[in-house]
């Protein structure tokens, strides 16, 4: 790296230009390493497929198309890929985060009407830094800032909705088409919820010591971050959410083998193919209560698809496993009166049956 | 010394937690370290995303864990 080094100060004379060029090179730096870093990824997730035909086949010397044979396959190709991609994914939305704090969202749509106010939340819920937990703070502070509830609803339901994880595994393991759909179909769940949910003007239904609120204004403590401070959030959101959800996603891998290797195919044609018509409401109801993390249900996802359900059906669960928790239920009860938990549900439920009815239709 | 840790008890905030408890233990200063759980009383301190450290009365981080070496230099 010396080289560099001395060319970039030879031609800066002054004091100024060289403190400029210093930092130019610590950037030229930081982005060799980080394209090289990236062309070993790469070359490394192009050798997974042919690797696992391999390990599977030649080393353990399974047969092809063998139910064992499948599974393990299947297992040993989605392993690396999954944790490879979301390991990628993960960095990169660590660092686009950094630019999006809560505090600005909320600055943001303080001042938004409905409608526009709602396409906006439904697409700030995808890049700002949220957890269910953090849920009724966020709650308080929109309803403070003097954010329309519906509004804020919009960007309630986007948040968990539309997982920028989830995206980015269908769009590897199913192709962009699917990714696209999933996208399109959330955001417009999340505008159209919350836009009805403001028309149903239901500000009483909200806790009445959230109504009484006389807080003061909104703390806000900015941190002025280099570009250094956004590769170190990246590699943060790595440490903290692959060292946490990997679990979910070998275990979903796990079950999506399972599936793959012993389910017969055109199986689930007859539970949750086209034709079944209360399997979009049942994958609905039985997704509810269930809580995966988006990494994990994917696979699964995958090898449904790849068994003959239908992608209605299929997207149908998933959203309704992603998007509505009852952990999250559990919390918001504290700052929204139960009527308006059933209307929350109610109107996202029916949003994502209508998208689950609608491609069973359309593909 | 006062010291509020807000967060209703996700990792996050645990974490926050853990730190401000290490940095304490580390500079040897006696602290009162309270954790704040309650929105009600978060929202009063201005307080709307969480993890948030509050150092007698000042409002030190919001929305992050914070690193213990940061917490150091807010208590020295």
């Amino acid at each position: 790296m010396e080289p560099i080094h001395s060319t970039g100060c030879g031609c800066n004379k002054t004091d100024s230009s060289l403190r400029v060029g210093t930092k130019n090179i610590h950037m030229a730096k930081g982005t060799f390493a980080g394209l090289l870093g990236f062309a070993l990824w790469y070359l490394i997730y192009k050798q997974l497929e042919p690797f696992s035909y391999f390990f599977s086949y030649s080393l353990l010397g399974l047969e092809r198309g063998s139910h064992l044979g499948e599974a393990i396959q299947f297992f040993v190709y989605d392993t690396p890929k999954v944790m490879m991609l979301l390991t990628l994914i993960v960095f990169v939305i660590g660092m686009i985060r950094s630019f999006f704090t809560q505090e600005r969202t909320r600055k943001y749509l303080a001042g938004k009407r409905e409608t526009a106010g709602n396409v906006m939340a439904a697409l700030l819920g995808i890049v700002t830094p949220f957890c269910s937990c953090s849920a009724v703070p966020l709650f308080l502070g929109f309803v403070q800032a003097g954010v329309p509830l519906g509004v804020t609803f919009s960007f309630l339901i986007a948040a968990p909705m539309v997982n920028e994880i989830a995206l980015v595994l269908l769009y590897g393991l199913l192709g962009w088409k699917i990714a696209a759909i999933y996208l399109g179909t959330g955001l417009l769940i999340a505008v159209i919820a919350g836009w009805v949910i403001g028309r149903f003007k239901l500000e009483h239904w909200i806790e009445d010591w959230v109504q009484e609120m006389r807080a003061g204004e909104a703390i806000v403590v900015e941190q002025k971050l280099t570009w250094a401070g956004r590769v170190e959030r990246g590699r943060e959101a790595v440490r903290d959410i692959v060292g946490k959800v990997w679990i979910y996603v070998v275990a979903g891998i796990g079950v999506g083998a399972l599936i793959h290797g012993y389910v017969p195919e055109d199986f689930m044609a007859s539970i949750m193919g086209k034709d079944a018509w209360w399997s979009v409401p049942a994958a609905v109801v039985v997704g509810i209560p269930m809580y995966s993390n988006a990494a994990g249900i994917v696979p699964v996802v995958e090898a449904l698809l790849g068994k003959g359900a239908a992608l209605g059906t299929v997207l149908a669960f998933m959203m309704s496993v992603i998007a509505l928790s009852l952990p999250e239920m559990v919390i918001l009860r504290k700052v929204l009166k139960p009527k308006l938990i059933v209307v929350f549900i109610t109107v996202v439920s029916t949003g994502i049956l209508f998208t689950g009815y609608l491609f069973n239709l359309v593909i | 010394m006062e010291i509020k840790v807000c967060g209703p008890g996700c990792a996050a905030c645990e974490q926050a937690q853990e730190v401000v408890e290490a940095a304490v233990a580390a500079k040897g200063i006696g602290a009162s370290i309270t954790k704040v759980s309650d929105f009600q009383e978060m929202a009063q301190l201005g307080i709307f995303s969480t993890p948030a450290v509050v150092i007698n009365g000042e409002v030190k981080c919001v929305g992050r864990a914070p690193k213990q070496v940061e917490v150091e230099e807010w208590i020295r």
